[in-house]
C-alpha cells in the first residue's frame, strides 16, 4: 500500500510537471513591462515547482520506505522533533519567501508607482453592462465632460458627453481601444454602472474599472495587431461575452486614424481592424511576425 | 518549565484569570505548566461548586466579537469620511442628556454590585432599579432624538453621516435592549429565594458579568459619540 | 479497564454526579443538549450541503464543456442560471461545508472529550448555535426559488453588482435571502466560537495542561477565535450591504451609477469599502475552513506513523502564526482593485510571510513520517493525501502573493485551481480523514476498509485530474465566472480555443469523483447498521477519546473524571510495553510524580 501511494503521489507530480512543459503557456506579450513579469513569474514557477517535487518526492519516498510492513513489533523511531532543524528549515523558507516577495515588487512598482510619461496618448475607457466605451479627446488633447444624465443610448451617447462642453466637440467614441505601437498610452478607467476590469492578456496587466473612480494606468505596446480584451471582473449576466478589441497601430497609421473627421472615424477603423488578423502580432511597420497563441 | 501537578499551581491559575484578568484568544497558554484549571466547576466534596470563570471568559470574547462588529462600522465610516464631504448634522441636544443617563446607570450599577458583594440583598436591589430607569431612559432620549432629526427632515438615507448615525446609534441600542433584558432578570432572580448552595455566588457572579456588559455599552456609547459629533 | 479505573480513583479524579441522558426522541436527536449529538447534527447538514454543493459544481463543468446542449429535467443551462450556480455553490461550500463540518461537527463532539470534559461549557448556546446554522441554510436554499432565482454575485457579492437589485437577475429577492442566510449563519458561528473557546479555557481535565493537548484542539481553538473576530465584520458588512439595497443608504454605491437607464438615486459610497471588509473576514474565512483539517491530519499521521508527532511545540507556533498573520493579508484580494498600490505592496510581503508556518508544518509533517512505522488505513491514506493536496495548493500561492505576478493571474482558472485544491480539496480530505478515523468512536462501528480504499484512490488521483490542470488554463488566459466560452458554436476568445482538450478532461475526472462519492456515502450509511462492531480503541491511539467506550457514554466518561498524566502522542516510547500509551495511563512510579521525572523543558517533558 506504500509502495503504491508513493509511485502514485510520484506519477502526479511528474504528470503535473509534465502538463506545464505540453505547450499551453501565455501568449505572446506586446508591452514594455512584460519581461519583467515573464521573469519573475518564471523565477517563480521554478521556486515553486522545485518546492513542490521536493516535498511530493519526499512524502513519496516517506511512504514508500516506511510502512510498518507485517512485523508489528518493529517500532519506529521515538522523537519529538529537532529544534535545530526547526530553525533551519524556517529561516530558510522565510529567506526564499520573502525574498521572492521583495523581487516581485519592482514589476509593480514599475507600472504603478510613478505616472504616466509626458506625450502619452489618453483615453478613457468606460465600462458598462456589457460593452467597451473608448473616448478619446480628439486633436485638442481634452476630454469632454460628460454626466451619466446625459446619456442616451438612442443617439449613441453611450457615456454622456456633454456636447455644450466646447472640448466635447473633437471627441470620439468607439468600442475599439486604438492606440499608436512604441509611444506610452495612458488609460483613464471609469465605470457607469457595476465593477469591471479591463484585461488583455497580451498587455499582461489587469485593472479593476469602479464605479465612482477615475483610475489611471499606462503602458507602452512595442507591437502591432489586433487583441481581444475581455472584462476579469464578474458584471453581471453576460460578463462573458463583454469582448472588446485592442488595435495598436504603426504610427503613422494611427496619426491618420485620430486625424479623421467624425464621419469618417468608425468606418477607417473598421477597415483597419479587419486589416489585421486577431492574436497575431506585427511589427512596428505593420509586418506580419507571427501568432501571439 | 517544570510540569507538576500541584494543587498551588492551580490556585495561581485561578488568580490569573480573575474578572477582567488575561483576555482569553490567542493568548490560550495561560500560564506555563498544567493547565488542568478546568474542572468545570464540579469537584472535591462531591457537591456542585460554582464557578464563575467559564461565565467571565464567555463575556469577554462576546465583547470582543460585538466590539469587532462594531470596530468594522466605524472604520467603514472613517473610509468613508475622507470621500465625499457630508454637511455636519448638528448635534441633538436629547444626545446629551443620553450620555449623561448611561453614565449614571453605570455607576448605579456598580453601586449595586458593590452593595451585593458587601452582602446587602436590599442596597443591591436598590441600586438596580435606578440602573434600569437610566437605561430605559436612555432608550426613551434616542428614540426622541431619532424623530427630533426626523423632524428636522434628516433620514437614515440623507447622507452618509446621517446613516451611520442611525445605524450606529441604532445598532448599540439593541444591544443595550439585551443589556436591558439581563438586568430584568437580576432583578427577578432576587425575589427568587432558591435554597441552593451556591445561590449567593451565582447571582454575584451574574451581577458582576452583566455589569461588565453593561460597562462596555456605556463605553461603546461614549466611543459612538466622539466619533459621530466631535470628531465628525 | 477497571485497573484503569482504579488508578483513576486513586489518583483523585472523582466520581461525579451524572446528568441522566435524554430519554424522549426528540431530546435525544432532535433538540439535544450533548454536544456529540449536535455534532454529528452539524455534520449531517455539511453533509447535505456538500452534495447540494458537488451538484452544482457538475452542472457548471456540464454547462461549461457542452454549453447548448439540451439535458434532461434541466433544459439549457443559461448565463445567469450558471451564475446562480456558481453563487450558490461559493456560498454552500465555504459557509455550510467548511465552516461546519470541521469545527461545528468534528470540534463540536470531540473538543470536549479529548480535554476531558463532560460537555460543551454552554450545552444551550451549543444547541442554539446549530439550529441556527440551519435556519440559514434554509435561507440559502430558499433563494432558489424566489422570483428571478438566486443571486448572481459570485460567492464574493461585490457591490454595486449585489447593491443594486436591478443590475442583474437574481439580485432583487434572491440577493435579500443571500444576505439574511449569511448574517444568520454569523450569528450561529459566534454562538458556536463563544463555547470552543470558554470550554477549552475552563474545563481541561486534570493534568490536560495546554501543552498536553492534542493538535487537534489546539486548531479547533485557534479557529474559533477566528471565527469570533472574524464573522463580526462579515456581519456588519451584511448589514450595510442589506441597508444601500433596501433603504437607500449608499455605503457602497458612489453617485452617478446608470444602470436600467435610471441614474441611480445614490451617493458616496464605496464599492471598494465592501473589498475590505468582506476580505478582511475573507482572508481568516479560509484559515478557519483548513487549520482543523492541519490538527485532524497531524493527529491522524501521527496515530498511524506509530510516532509522535516532530516539533510539537514548532506545529502550535505555526497555527498561531497562520491565524494571527491570517488577519493581515486580506489585501491580496484586492492587489487591482483600485487600492493603494503601496498598501498593495505591503499586502504581498505579508502575504508570502504567511506561506512560512504553511511550509514549517509541512516539514513537521514528513519529519512525523520519518522512521515511522506507517499502518495505511484509510484515515491515514486522506491524511496523507491532505499534505500532498496542501502542498499543491499552497504553493500557488507564492505566485499569486506576489502583486505583480497577480496582474495576469486575478481572476483566471489560476486562481480558481489554487483555492480549490487548498479549500475544496485538502479540507475535505481532512475531513474525510476526520470521518474515517472517528466513525467508529461516534458509532461503534467499523467502516469498510475496502470501500475506503476505492474512495480514496479514485478521489485522490480525480481531484488532481481536476484541479492541476486549470493552473494551465489561468496561463493561458481562461478569465473566472463566464457561464460559457462560446457562442452559437463559435469560440468568444480566440486565445482560448486551445484549451478545449483540458476543459473537457476536467470535466470527464470532475463526473468520475463526483460519482464515486455515492461510494462514500453507501460505506457510511451501510457501516452505521452493518460495520463490524469497534472496540473502545480500534486504531490503539493514545487520547481520551479512545479510552472511552464507542460510541462515549452520555457525560463522556461515565462518571468517572480523566486524569492525564502525559502528552498526546506518546508512540514508539522505547522500554513501553505496547508501542503507544494512553494520555490516562500513569507512570508506574505512580501519581504526580510522574511529571517531576521528566525533565522540564515544556513539552510533556521527554528529553531528546
Amino acid at each position: 500500500m506504500g509502495r503504491a501511494l508513493g509511485v502514485v503521489i510520484w506519477l502526479l507530480t511528474l504528470a503535473s510537471v509534465v502538463l506545464f512543459f505540453s505547450g499551453w503557456w501565455f501568449p505572446t506579450a506586446i508591452v514594455e513591462h512584460a519581461p519583467g513579469i515573464d521573469r519573475q513569474f518564471m523565477i517563480t514557477i521554478i521556486v515553486v515547482g522545485i518546492a513542490f517535487v521536493a516535498a511530493q518526492v519526499g512524502l513519496g519516498y516517506a511512504v514508500w520506505r516506511f510502512g510498518a510492513g507485517r512485523n508489528r513489533d518493529e517500532r519506529a523511531v521515538y522523537t519529538h522533533g529537532n529544534n535545530r532543524l526547526e530553525m533551519l528549515w524556517t529561516v530558510i523558507t522565510a529567506v526564499i519567501f520573502i525574498g521572492l516577495a521583495v523581487m516581485g515588487q519592482r514589476v509593480w512598482a514599475q507600472l504603478h508607482f510613478n505616472q504616466a510619461p509626458a506625450g502619452s496618448f489618453p483615453v478613457e475607457v468606460v465600462a458598462q453592462q456589457f460593452a467597451w466605451n473608448m473616448h478619446y479627446a480628439g486633436p485638442d488633447g481634452k476630454f469632454g465632460r460628460t454626466d451619466p444624465s446625459l446619456i442616451r443610448d438612442e443617439e449613441q451617447n453611450y457615456i454622456g458627453l456633454d456636447g455644450r462642453d466646447p472640448a466635447s466637440r473633437d471627441d470620439l467614441t468607439t468600442t475599439t481601444l486604438v492606440v499608436p505601437v512604441n509611444r506610452p498610452v495612458e488609460l483613464i478607467l471609469r465605470s457607469k454602472d457595476v465593477t469591471h476590469s479591463f484585461w488583455v492578456p497580451q498587455l499582461r496587466f489587469k485593472q479593476d474599472l469602479v464605479p465612482g473612480m477615475a483610475i489611471r494606468v499606462h503602458f507602452t505596446p512595442t507591437s502591432a495587431g489586433n487583441f481581444q480584451l475581455a472584462c476579469a471582473e464578474l458584471c453581471g449576466m453576460n460578463h462573458f461575452s463583454m469582448k472588446g478589441t485592442l488595435l495598436v497601430l504603426p504610427e503613422a497609421e494611427h496619426g491618420a486614424l485620430m486625424a479623421l473627421p467624425k464621419a469618417e472615424f468608425q468606418g477607417k477603423l473598421n477597415e483597419l481592424a479587419a486589416k489585421y488578423e486577431v492574436g497575431v502580432i506585427y511589427d512596428a511597420n505593420g509586418t506580419k511576425l507571427g501568432k501571439s497563441y | 518549565m517544570v510540569t507538576t501537578v500541584t494543587s498551588t499551581e492551580r490556585v495561581k491559575q485561578k488568580t490569573r484569570v480573575g474578572v477582567g484578568g488575561t483576555p482569553p484568544g490567542r493568548n490560550g497558554r495561560n500560564g506555563k505548566g498544567p493547565g488542568g484549571g478546568g474542572d468545570g466547576g464540579k469537584k472535591r466534596d462531591g457537591a456542585q461548586r460554582f464557578s464563575p470563570k467559564p461565565y467571565r471568559v464567555t463575556l469577554w470574547i462576546l465583547i470582543a466579537a460585538i466590539f469587532m462588529m462594531f470596530a468594522a462600522m466605524i472604520a467603514a465610516y472613517v473610509n468613508l469620511s475622507q470621500g465625499e464631504k457630508w454637511p455636519p448634522l448638528k448635534t441633538p441636544r436629547l444626545l446629551w442628556l443620553s450620555t449623561g443617563l448611561i453614565l449614571a446607570s453605570s455607576l448605579t450599577f456598580e453601586a449595586a454590585r458593590r452593595s451585593l458583594k458587601a452582602g446587602s440583598d436590599k442596597g443591591y436591589v436598590r441600586w438596580l432599579l435606578p440602573t434600569l430607569l437610566f437605561g430605559l431612559g436612555f432608550l426613551a432620549s434616542q428614540v426622541f432624538a431619532w424623530r427630533e432629526l426626523v423632524a428636522q427632515g434628516v433620514y437614515l438615507a440623507t447622507n452618509n453621516h446621517s446613516s451611520f448615525f442611525y445605524l450606529l446609534t441604532g445598532a448599540h441600542a439593541v444591544h443595550l435592549v439585551v443589556g436591558i433584558l439581563a438586568l430584568v432578570y437580576l432583578l427577578l432572580r432576587t425575589r427568587r429565594r432558591r435554597a441552593e448552595t451556591n445561590a449567593e455566588l451565582r447571582r454575584r457572579a451574574a451581577a458582576g458579568v452583566v455589569s461588565v456588559y453593561w460597562h462596555f455599552m456605556d463605553g461603546l456609547w461614549l466611543l459612538l459619540f466622539l466619533l459621530l459629533f466631535v470628531w465628525k | 479497564m477497571a485497573d484503569e479505573m482504579t488508578v483513576h480513583e486513586a489518583h483523585g479524579a472523582e466520581a461525579v454526579h451524572r446528568h441522566e441522558p435524554p430519554k424522549s426522541f426528540i431530546r435525544k436527536y432532535i433538540f439535544s443538549l450533548d454536544h456529540k449529538v449536535i455534532g454529528v447534527q452539524y455534520l449531517t447538514l455539511a453533509l447535505v450541503a456538500v452534495f447540494v454543493g458537488m451538484v452544482l459544481s457538475i452542472l457548471m463543468r456540464m454547462s461549461l464543456t457542452w454549453p447548448d446542449m439540451d439535458w434532461p429535467i434541466i433544459g439549457t443551462i443559461k448565463p445567469d442560471q450558471y451564475l446562480s450556480f456558481l453563487t450558490i455553490h461559493g456560498t454552500m461550500m465555504v459557509f455550510f461545508v467548511l465552516t461546519t463540518a470541521p469545527q461545528g461537527g468534528f470540534g463540536n463532539y470531540f473538543l470536549p472529550i479529548q480535554i476531558g470534559a463532560e460537555d460543551m461549557a454552554f450545552p444551550v448556546l451549543n444547541m442554539l448555535s446549530f439550529w441556527v446554522t440551519l435556519v440559514g441554510f434554509v435561507f440559502l436554499v430558499a433563494s432558489f426559488f424566489v422570483y428571478e432565482g438566486a443571486p448572481i454575485g459570485g460567492w464574493t457579492a461585490y457591490p454595486p453588482l449585489s447593491a443594486i437589485p436591478s443590475a442583474g437577475p437574481g439580485q432583487g429577492a434572491g440577493m435579500n435571502l443571500w444576505i439574511i442566510s449569511i448574517a444568520i449563519f454569523c450569528v450561529g458561528s459566534l454562538l458556536g466560537a463563544l463555547n470552543f473557546i470558554t470550554t477549552l479555557i475552563n474545563m481541561r481535565a486534570r493534568g490536560m495542561s495546554l501543552m498536553r493537548m492534542p493538535l487537534t484542539c489546539w486548531a479547533w481553538f485557534t479557529t474559533a477565535v477566528l471565527a469570533l473576530l472574524a464573522f463580526p465584520v462579515l456581519l456588519a458588512a451584511g448589514v450595510l450591504l442589506y441597508l444601500d439595497r433596501n433603504a437607500g443608504t449608499s455605503f457602497f454605491v458612489p453617485a452617478g451609477l446608470f444602470i436600467k437607464d435610471i441614474v441611480q438615486p445614490h451617493s458616496g459610497g464605496s464599492p471598494i469599502l465592501w473589498q475590505h471588509l468582506f476580505w478582511f473576514f475573507g482572508h481568516p474565512e479560509v484559515y478557519i475552513a483548513i487549520l482543523p483539517g492541519m490538527g485532524a491530519t497531524s493527529h491522524i499521521l501521527s496515530t498511524f506513523a506509530r510516532k509522535p508527532v516532530f516539533g510539537y511545540r514548532a506545529m502550535v507556533f505555526a497555527i498561531f502564526a497562520i491565524g494571527l498573520l491570517g488577519f493581515f493579508v486580506w489585501g491580496h484580494h484586492m492587489f487591482i482593485s483600485g487600492m493603494s498600490p503601496y498598501s498593495a505592496m505591503a499586502f504581498s510581503i505579508l502575504t508570502l510571510s504567511i506561506g512560512v508556518p504553511s511550509a514549517v508544518k509541512t516539514f513537521n509533517w514528513l519529519g512525523t513520517l520519518w522512521g515511522a512505522k506507517i499502518r495505511f488505513t484509510t484515515p491515514m491514506l486522506f491524511a496523507l493525501g491532505f499534505v500532498s493536496l496542501f502542498v499543491a495548493g499552497g504553493i500557488t500561492g507564492l505566485v499569486l502573493g506576489q502583486t505583480g505576478l497577480d496582474l495576469p493571474m486575478h481572476d483566471t482558472y489560476f486562481v480558481l485551481g489554487h483555492f480549490h485544491l487548498v479549500m475544496g480539496v485538502a479540507a475535505i480530505f481532512g475531513m474525510f480523514a476526520g470521518i474515517y478515523f472517528w466513525f467508529p468512536k461516534m458509532f461503534g462501528r467499523m467502516m469498510s476498509e475496502r470501500l475506503g480504499r476505492i474512495h480514496f484512490w479514485i478521489t485522490f488521483i480525480g481531484v488532481y485530474s481536476i484541479f492541476i490542470p486549470m493552473h494551465i488554463m489561468g496561463i493561458v488566459g481562461m478569465p473566472r465566472r463566464y457561464s460559457r466560452f462560446a457562442e452559437n458554436g463559435q469560440q468568444i476568445y480566440g486565445f482560448l480555443e486551445s484549451l478545449h482538450p483540458l476543459v473537457l478532461f476536467v470535466t470527464v475526472a470532475a463526473v468520475i469523483t463526483f460519482f464515486i462519492q455515492f461510494l462514500f456515502l453507501f460505506n457510511l450509511l451501510w457501516s452505521l447498521f452493518k460495520g463490524k462492531k469497534a472496540g473502545n480503541n480500534p486504531w490503539e491511539a493514545t487520547t481520551l477519546e479512545w479510552d472511552t467506550t464507542s460510541p462515549p457514554p452520555h457525560d463522556n466518561f461515565a462518571g468517572v473524571h480523566p486524569v492525564v498524566y502525559r502528552g498526546a502522542y506518546e508512540f514508539a516510547v522505547p522500554g513501553a510495553p505496547n508501542d503507544y500509551i494512553m494520555q490516562t495511563e500513569p507512570d508506574p512510579a505512580g501519581g504526580s510524580s510522574s511529571s517531576e521525572v521528566t525533565s522540564g523543558n515544556g513539552h510533556d517533558g521527554h528529553k531528546h
